[in-house]
């Protein structure tokens, strides 16, 4: 079992609050007993909206739970220094501060700063002293096709630039082909090269044809070691839903039941309004406990999220509906 | 708490829905309701009160229907009837389709004072039952504006009788309601005395849409007023949904009135998990099983059967399922499980609980609210068949549960049950699912699913659970009859005589079960003579140990069922091929028995009949219902299984034809008791069934009086249908007592049928039931 040192700057690190996911051998077993009905799972993720709801200072509590959540994202090609320090500016402030100061809540930050490895030093410098920590999404994002050992070496690239978190693309086509051994061996490669830094394995579930292959690949992942799984790079058709996330969460729970290691979970893509947000909330709240609701094991991967959030803490506040250009944009 | 503090916490918090419009509704109309006869509300007499369950407020003051109450409701829902069905189709549709949008209209208000009343979670109220009691009214105007095209041989019952229980109160008043409509009845309701809010809501909601007065009456109270519409001799059909026992006691009430009747009862339905299942799915669908409606649903899937292998691994994880639920106010949006609907009803499932010492009782870790009428969600594991909660039915929040090894043990587990209503199938396999959904006694299969409902797809029981279904074009059969009325039967008897035979060579007719011939238990024959008084033989008088030799025949040969349609119409073609054969002797000796001059007719007629049957045997299909999901609901038609039947007295080998050969083309086994005055031509007829290859036990002759076959047949627990055409009227005490296991009934209330006519689609309708198997799909 690996633990890394807490300091107050990486505090919303996985590994700073729990033992960090040591992997275990591939059970294929296990992976090939793995099930998902995705009618009676769309029935729940369905249902849900309409069983869970919170009101009022709950509900403000709750946005701004999802706020201290949010992977703050930018994956454009576009992108530029000047771009990603807005972003890291956004991140450090994301709700006009009396706002959060009438909610009793100043010093909210978003959970990270998510950009491409080129994009890392950028933030590194922009958060410095914040306790925010960067992510870098590596190894060829977003299809994950270039060799494989540039991809693990862009690992450690971005390791070495100072990112304290890596979201990996798995390799699609280890789950299509049913090859879990690859996908393990793949998986527990990249994990060894984040060395201290926290890994994020993205699986592309809109890639991946069935929920059941999303709860096999979930398991062989976990197995692998990665400390988080995710859903999406954002740049596929499907990306973050209801019925992948609780299949995914399903697969973190028996995990933590059968190991004792909790595996943190990242929707990513699709998830723009704060109603929204409140609902993975939920779905993390009841199929997983209160624990997953921390920024250590929840995130959110969203560049507008943010937005609807704070136009909906504003009329928290303020009663009426709130405009868009009265917020600061990232 | 400040924000700070539940930011910490990451509670729910309350989310209450806002009843204010609800409460203004209610005071708007005083707060007080008489009853709601020929479109207008009678003079409140505060009977009693309706409360809400969760906090013992009184809501509103209701009226105890009387005698005058339910007789001015009969009379104007009489005196309505006629103009209603004249109206003809499309003019009702235009009527049912503006009470769906207006259900739609008042959606919020009616789910408010919906939770109010019964103490339901908010969300199923808003988003189940009052959406699904407009898909009712939707669903039931097509039908209206289809039914001359579509069913141009029925006709409207008349005036008919319903009471509804108080679980699903609105939802279950659509369902009576809407159908019984459209078909061109008029109705006298009654809601449950727990729960009439939305019934009078309702009521309002008819003169909103214009309904004619008397087209839909309400008449509140309780069982005392459920008598009374139940015994009202002005009333032709009662429909009945509620508990076992009462169900019972209306089949006996109404035996022998006329009234058509059908009953939904309860229910103890297994839910099937194999190992191979999507295990968080089937625990998910426990959720909705039996901690929908705080379990009080006739249909809960209530009884759990677990493949061994998986077991603990699965109750493990339902229990940590069980305390996520929340437990509490009903108004609030963020509640799984509310109120029980009443004091009593948490009184008989916390002493049915209490009582049980068997297995493990697992409450759930919920927090409880300090008053209202709650129960924790409970599993009691590790239980044996024998127990006594596995087989009774506890109608609140009580999952019981054991363990099973093999497909085979599962399907025999889930079978053991006086009841029949629903099941639910978890299994990855498709094989699996489709190969066990036909083989569980159950109205309603849910492959991968539960608590499915809509209304294109029938829903109703077997055997305990009542007859009759609810929903879709097999729902139509309960509010209509057939259009030509039938003609009084006069008894037959046999011709009396005294002169000695015509050929002093003896023949010895038996009664026939097994396959073999059998001589009658009782050693007792009884002459039969022709019309000139000659011997004609003696027929064998069978008792009632000879009708449990048929019954146990019968289930043997239960193989029959199985067997595919392709072969039953060989077979029954073989036997008109044998029949035919032998037609002059045949034709000779009904001329004989019958001393009238048609036997060569008859048999014509008859080796018509099994051609009829054989050709249906393969082509009585069943229906794909076009629900609203990603999926299929397949409804198909099983066999009633084994089915005694008194066959025609005026046409010995017709009559016993006609209700043979449907019944066994659809897979039923017989049990014939032939024509009492003339029984020598079923006599004869078992010769040919021995050269036809119809196996052992699929059709079991019995010769005798039917008076005295009767009673036995109909109080015998293990014959699931009987059916009536004799001359004798027993339809009365055939009726009253079939209800010990309610079985499915057909008499001819002494009216005659001309044998003469092919009757072949009442038949074969009456000879199946209709199963609904819900597969939703999608990878």
């Amino acid at each position: 079992m690996q633990s890394a040192t807490v300091t107050p700057t990486d505090h919303q690190l996985p590994q700073t609050l729990e033992p960090r996911n040591p992997g275990m051998a591939l059970d294929l077993d296990w992976v090939r007993r793995a099930q998902a009905n995705t009618s009676a799972i769309e029935r729940r993720a369905k249902t849900l909206p309409g069983r869970r709801s919170v009101k009022k200072d709950y509900q403000a509590a709750w946005m701004l739970k999802a706020i201290t959540c949010i992977d703050l994202t930018t994956l454009s090609g576009d992108d530029t220094e000047g771009r990603v320090r807005r972003l890291c500016a956004k991140a450090r402030q994301p709700v006009s501060a009396d706002i959060l100061a009438k909610l009793g809540m100043p010093n909210l930050t978003t959970g990270a700063v998510c950009v491409y490895h080129d994009m890392v030093p950028t933030a590194v410098h922009a958060l410095a002293g914040t306790g925010i920590p960067v992510a870098a999404v590596s190894t060829g994002f977003p299809a994950g096709l270039s060799p494989f050992h540039l991809r693990v070496a862009e690992i450690g690239e971005s390791v070495t630039a100072g990112a304290e978190e890596i979201d990996i693309v798995i390799t699609r086509r280890h789950v299509l082909q049913g090859n879990w051994q690859a996908l393990y061996d793949e998986m527990k490669a990249f994990r060894e090269a984040c060395g201290n830094a926290h890994v994020k394995a993205i699986l592309a579930t809109g890639e991946l044809g069935t929920l059941r292959n999303v709860a096999r690949a979930s398991l062989v992942c976990m197995m692998a070691g990665a400390d988080f799984i995710k859903t999406s790079t954002g740049k596929e058709s499907v990306n973050a839903t209801l019925p992948v996330s609780l299949v995914m969460i399903r697969a973190i729970r028996d995990y933590y039941d059968r190991t004792g290691f909790r595996v943190g979970y990242k929707p990513a893509g699709g998830i723009s309004k704060a109603k929204d947000a409140v609902t993975y909330l939920a779905l993390m709240k009841d199929e997983l406990g209160d624990r997953w609701l921390q920024p250590d094991l929840f995130r959110f991967g969203a560049s507008s999220l943010l937005g609807d959030l704070e136009r909906q803490l504003d009329h928290h506040v303020g009663g009426a509906y709130s405009a868009s250009y009265r917020h600061a944009l990232a | 708490m400040t924000v700070k503090d539940i930011f910490e916490t990451m509670e729910y918090g309350p989310a209450p829905e806002n009843a204010a419009d609800a409460f203004a509704w209610l005071v708007d109309q005083g707060d007080r309701f008489g009853h709601f006869i020929n479109g207008a509300f009678t003079p409140p007499k505060d009977s009693f009160t309706s409360k809400n369950p969760a906090n013992g407020e009184t809501l509103a003051t209701l009226s105890q229907g009387t005698q005058d109450d339910v007789d001015f409701a009969v009379s104007a829902a009489r005196k309505a009837q006629p103009k209603w069905e004249k109206l003809g189709g499309h003019g009702r549709a235009k009527y049912l389709y503006a009470i769906a949008r207006l259900l739609q209209k008042h959606a919020r208000l009616l789910a408010v004072l919906e939770t109010l009343d019964n103490g339901k979670p908010i969300r199923e109220s808003r988003d189940i039952d009052i959406p699904q009691a407009q898909r009712h009214f939707y669903f039931h105007a097509g039908m209206a504006q289809l039914m001359s095209s579509e069913l141009p041989d029925r006709a409207a019952l008349g005036v008919c009788g319903q009471i509804v229980p108080w679980n699903f109160p609105l939802l279950m008043l659509a369902w009576k309601i809407a159908p019984a409509l459209a078909m061109g009845n008029t109705v006298v309701l009654k809601p449950a005395e727990y729960t009439s809010l939305t019934a009078l809501a309702f009521a309002d909601i008819c003169r909103q849409a214009g309904l004619p007065a008397g087209v839909v009456n309400i008449v509140t109270g309780d069982g005392a007023t459920g008598e009374l519409i139940v015994n009202h001799t002005d009333i032709d059909k009662i429909a009945f949904t509620g508990s076992t026992d009462v169900g019972r006691k209306i089949r006996r009430a109404t035996a022998g009135s006329g009234r058509a009747l059908t009953l939904e009862l309860g229910g103890k339905s297994p839910y099937i998990v194999f190992e191979d299942a999507d295990i968080d799915s089937a625990i998910e669908g426990l959720v909705d099983a039996i901690w929908f409606n705080q379990g009080q649903v006739c249909c809960a899937g209530s009884r759990l059967l677990v493949q061994e292998g998986i077991a603990e691994r699965f109750y493990t994880k339902l229990r940590a399922r069980m305390d996520g639920l929340r437990l509490g106010n009903p108004l609030d949006k963020c509640i799984d499980v509310g109120a029980i609907v009443d004091p009593v009803q948490l009184q008989t499932i916390t002493e049915m609980v209490a009582s049980n010492s068997d297995g493990h009782t697992y409450a759930a870790a919920v927090d409880m609210p300090v008053e209202g009428c709650f129960y924790p969600p409970t599993l009691i594991t590790g239980l044996a068949p024998s127990s006594r909660l596995m087989q009774e039915e506890i109608f609140g929040p009580v999952l019981v549960a054991t363990t099973f090894r093999t497909p085979a043990e599962a399907v025999q587990l889930a079978n053991n049950t006086r009841y029949g209503l629903a099941a639910s199938v978890w299994t990855e396999n498709v094989n699996l699912a489709l190969d066990i959904a036909p083989q569980l006694v159950a109205g309603v299969v849910w492959v991968n699913a539960t608590n499915l409902f809509d209304a294109a797809a029938g829903f109703g029981g077997m055997r305990e659970s009542g007859f009759g279904r609810e929903g879709g074009w097999e729902g139509l059969a309960a509010y209509t009859k057939p259009v030509s009325p039938n003609k009084p039967l006069a008894r037959i008897d046999g011709f009396k005589g005294d002169k000695g035979p015509q050929d002093p060579l003896d023949r010895t007719p038996k009664l026939y079960i097994a396959g073999k011939q059998a001589r009658p238990d009782g050693g007792y024959s009884k002459q039969v003579y022709s019309k000139s008084g000659a011997l004609l033989g003696q027929a064998p008088i069978a008792n009632r140990k000879d009708v449990r030799n048929a019954v146990e025949a019968a289930h043997a040969a239960k193989s029959w069922s199985k067997t595919t349609g392709h072969l039953r119409a060989q077979i029954l073609y073989y036997i008109a091929e044998n029949l035919s054969a032998r037609g002059d002797e045949f034709a000779n000796r009904i001329n004989a028995l019958t001393g009238a001059r048609n036997g060569r007719k008859e048999v014509d007629s008859s080796i018509e009949r099994l051609f009829s049957a054989a050709a249906w045997a393969d082509k009585y299909d069943g229906q794909v219902h076009n629900v609203p999901i990603r999926g299929v609901a397949m409804a198909m038609r099983e066999p009633v299984g084994v089915i005694g039947a008194l066959c025609p007295d005026e046409s010995p080998l017709l009559g016993l034809i006609s209700v043979m050969a449907p019944a066994i083309a659809m897979g039923n086994r017989v049990i014939l008791a032939a024509s009492e005055p003339f029984p020598l031509a079923a006599t004869d007829f078992y010769q040919v069934l021995e050269t036809s290859d119809v196996p052992a036990g699929v059709v079991n002759i019995l010769t005798g009086s039917h008076g005295e076959l009767a009673p036995t047949l109909a109080s015998h627990l293990d014959i699931d249908a009987v059916w009536s055409f004799s001359s004798t009227d027993l339809s009365s005490e055939i009726e009253n007592a079939s209800a010990g296991n309610l079985k499915r009934t057909w008499v001819n209330r002494g009216k005659a049928r001309d044998w003469a006519v092919d009757h072949s689609r009442s038949f074969l309708e009456a000879a199946t039931e209709v199963k609904n198997i819900w597969v939703p799909y999608g990878e």
